[in-house]
């Protein structure tokens, strides 16, 4: 019988394998960020180990860094320790950094793929649930915790329980106005928060097949959010095109090896998966969360649910508690919902074409009096490309903030915070309570949502946009 | 990692669904570069609340969460499993725990037991109808035992697979497990293709 493109990555990285136990999995690339890893550090001091393989090992800072005033000492004096403790620890024990003022520094998931260190058919690995964003390149990306951390830093392996796989397949074309994040978050509302337990998800079928790598990061990214330890693409020419050139990219013969295996990471057409669901992608529309997951969220021309519809028990409770905390009432139209915060950036929408389609929306318009707008790149590099595209005046034009590239109010670790009962439209990829800064109140939506919401001050999509574009004078 | 063999303790029932890594321990915790003093993050914003449960006197010195589908979701975060021990917490029963979650929580020694639901809901009304109530995890007979003063009571097994169960009965070390392959390990690194991505030169 065939094996599914997860189950090829699998099989091409089992050091051990024994009846009864976890496979042993060889790791390609240990990605490393300042709140994670401490700890797994003090842990090899305290048993005197090093780390196994520097050259497949490589950390950056994100979390916690400022996005102003990045050439001063960090004003809190916690971030600052945390961030100190990763530089010496990267010092110690001779791993590469690229700290906080480093053209390379960035969001973890934004850094490895522009390097080019993600790469098809490779295991990818950091402490941050979000690293399913590289199986985009048909990786095996997953979050690990500190120990497991600690474990890879050690021995380059990880025990682990095979997963089971679902496909996600989308058919069709996506409507003008619809992207990735409006397709991903339309899957996690059909499977919820726990539909993917337990599963690797491969997202295929001809609409996937479409999409850019930097739109498939975005849905690979989301995964987690359905329950699911990753999700995968198989690597197409858009995936070879992206990659070839880049820094960490191989080159001429190896090019040519790679290529050639890269191209069998297909799922075969025999394979069987565990489970499967299927998406018609004309079918989709601009899609909003309205709750405390990213589960609870509807396409945004419709109405908030009434919570006594769902038949679960558990679910009833979950919408009534979301509402109560965001301050929503049943039947609310999605549209009439007011926002003070919309945030652009974050490792599911800071990259370079989020940014792109924020500007063309923004282009011409102002942002809405009373809201706050702030744009965060994803990475440096991406910064450097808005500016040459001078997309950072466009965004400062309409009356943004266009701030230093960081993780920023994705989770409010940094400065960057709603404040209570404020409410947001985010990029990112999280609605829990408080995520956004204690009492905050987000709204999941696309980058184009974002800039469309941004200019309205209520959540809208660029259809609703028809007529605020100040005429350009001639 | 401290062994885990069987623990009896009083139970929190926590009738909560989808609770995130988000509300088990919020964002500014994490900036902490050790894995003790957590205890005071643990459902923070919920503690501010004098009436959620955890404030209860009655819940005091409590060690088995008693909680509703889909704990630990979202981020990978290990502060939340080790905040949930700082605070005193042994074992955690749910019907469905978020991978991540129940990883990282089983490499710590904090048993997560997964029962139905249904199993979940009478633990909830004994426990609430009985906060003395003795709730006994018995990782050995893989079963959870619960007894109110009026002799009410909830046995159920469960299951756990056999590796983890003998990793956490011996409060093995993996990393320590791991190393004894390491001829496989240098095998495997021996045979992997040139073309693989490197972030150094070595
Ligand atoms: S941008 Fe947000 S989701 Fe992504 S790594 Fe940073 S905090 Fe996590």
């Amino acid at each position: 019988m065939g094996r599914t493109l997860a189950e090829k990555v699998w099989d091409d990285h089992v050091v051990r394998r024994a009846e009864g136990e976890p496979d042993l999995l060889f790791i390609d690339l240990h990605l490393l960020h300042e709140v994670t890893s401490p700890q797994a550090f003090d842990g090899l001091r305290q048993n005197g180990r090093q780390v196994r393989r520097l050259d497949l090992t490589i950390a950056t800072e994100d979390h916690n860094t400022p996005t102003l005033d990045i050439d001063k000492p960090i004003a809190d004096p916690v971030s600052r320790v945390q961030l100190e403790t990763l530089r010496k620890n990267c010092a110690d024990f001779g791993v590469r950094l690229h700290p906080l003022g480093d053209v390379e520094q960035g969001v973890v998931h934004v850094v490895g793929p522009q390097l080019g260190l993600t790469q098809p058919g490779t295991t990818v690995v950091c402490g941050d649930s979000h690293t399913s964003t590289h199986g985009a390149f048909g990786a095996l990306a997953f979050g690990i915790g500190t120990s497991q951390v600690e474990h890879v830093l050690a021995t380059q392996t990880l025990p682990l329980a095979r997963p089971r796989t679902m496909a996600i397949t989308v058919e069709g074309e996506l409507p003008a106005d619809v992207t990735a994040k409006d397709l991903i978050l339309a899957v996690i509302a059909r499977i919820g928060t726990g539909g993917g337990q337990g599963y690797i998800l491969e997202y295929r079928g001809s609409a996937i097949e479409k999409l850019s790598m930097e739109a498939r990061m975005t849905i690979c990214n989301m995964s987690i959010e359905a329950g699911a330890r990753a999700g995968m693409i198989a690597p197409d020419q858009v995936t070879f095109d992206y990659l070839r050139g880049r820094d960490h990219a191989p080159e001429g013969a190896e090019w040519d090896a790679a290529v050639e295996y890269w191209r069998t990471l297909r799922t075969d057409d025999d394979a069987v998966f565990d489970a499967e669901v299927f998406i018609d992608a004309a079918e989709l529309a601009p899609f909003v969360t309205w709750g405390t997951n990213p589960g609870q969220g509807a396409p945004l021309s419709t109405h908030i649910p009434d919570p006594a519809s769902y038949e679960d028990a558990s679910e009833r409770l979950a919408a009534e508690k979301a509402l109560e905390y965001m301050g929503l009432t049943a039947g609310q139209a999605l549209r009439d919902i007011r926002v003070d915060t919309v945030f652009v950036g974050s490792c599911t929408n800071g990259r370079i074409e989020d940014l792109r389609s924020a500007a063309s929306i923004l282009d011409g318009r102002k942002v809405a009096d009373g809201v706050r707008m702030l744009v965060v790149p994803g990475s440096v590099r991406v910064a450097l490309q808005a500016v040459e595209e001078g997309l950072d005046k466009v965004f400062t034009g309409a009356g943004a903030e266009w701030r230093h590239a960081g993780c920023s109010m994705c989770l409010g670790m940094n400065p960057d915070q709603l404040a209570p009962g404020e409410r947001s439209a985010s990029t990112s990829n999280r609605n829990f309570e408080g995520r956004q800064g204690k009492g905050g109140r987000t709204h999941l939506v696309s980058p184009q949502v974002a800039a469309a919401t941004a200019v309205l001050g209520h959540l809208a999509s660029p259809a609703d946009l028809s007529d605020t574009r100040t005429p350009v004078e001639a | 990692m401290d062994a885990f063999t069987t623990h009896t303790g009083r139970a929190v029932p926590l009738r909560r669904s989808n609770v995130d890594t988000d509300q088990i321990i919020p964002a500014h915790w994490l900036k902490k570069v050790t894995r003790d003093g957590f205890e005071d993050g643990l459902f923070e914003a919920w503690r501010k609340d004098p009436d959620f449960v955890l404030n209860r006197p009655e819940r005091q010195g409590a060690s088995v969460l008693v909680a509703g589908p889909d704990f630990g979701t979202g981020s990978s975060r290990e502060h939340a499993v080790w905040a949930l021990q700082n605070f005193g917490f042994r074992a955690v029963i749910s019907s469905r725990f978020a991978d991540i979650f129940r990883g990282n929580s089983l490499k710590n020694g904090l048993l997560t037991v997964v029962l139905e639901q249904r199993v979940v809901d009478r633990l909830w009304e004994l426990t609430e109808a009985h906060p003395t109530a003795a709730v006994t995890v018995d990782l050995e007979a893989r079963q959870v035992r619960a007894e109110g003063p009026d002799g009410a009571t909830v046995t159920a097994d469960f299951e756990l697979d056999e590796n983890a169960r003998w990793r956490l009965l011996n409060g093995l070390d993996d990393i320590g497990l791991t190393l004894k392959n390491e001829a496989a390990i240098a095998a495997y690194e021996a045979s992997r293709p040139s073309f693989k991505p490197r972030t150094i030169a070595v």
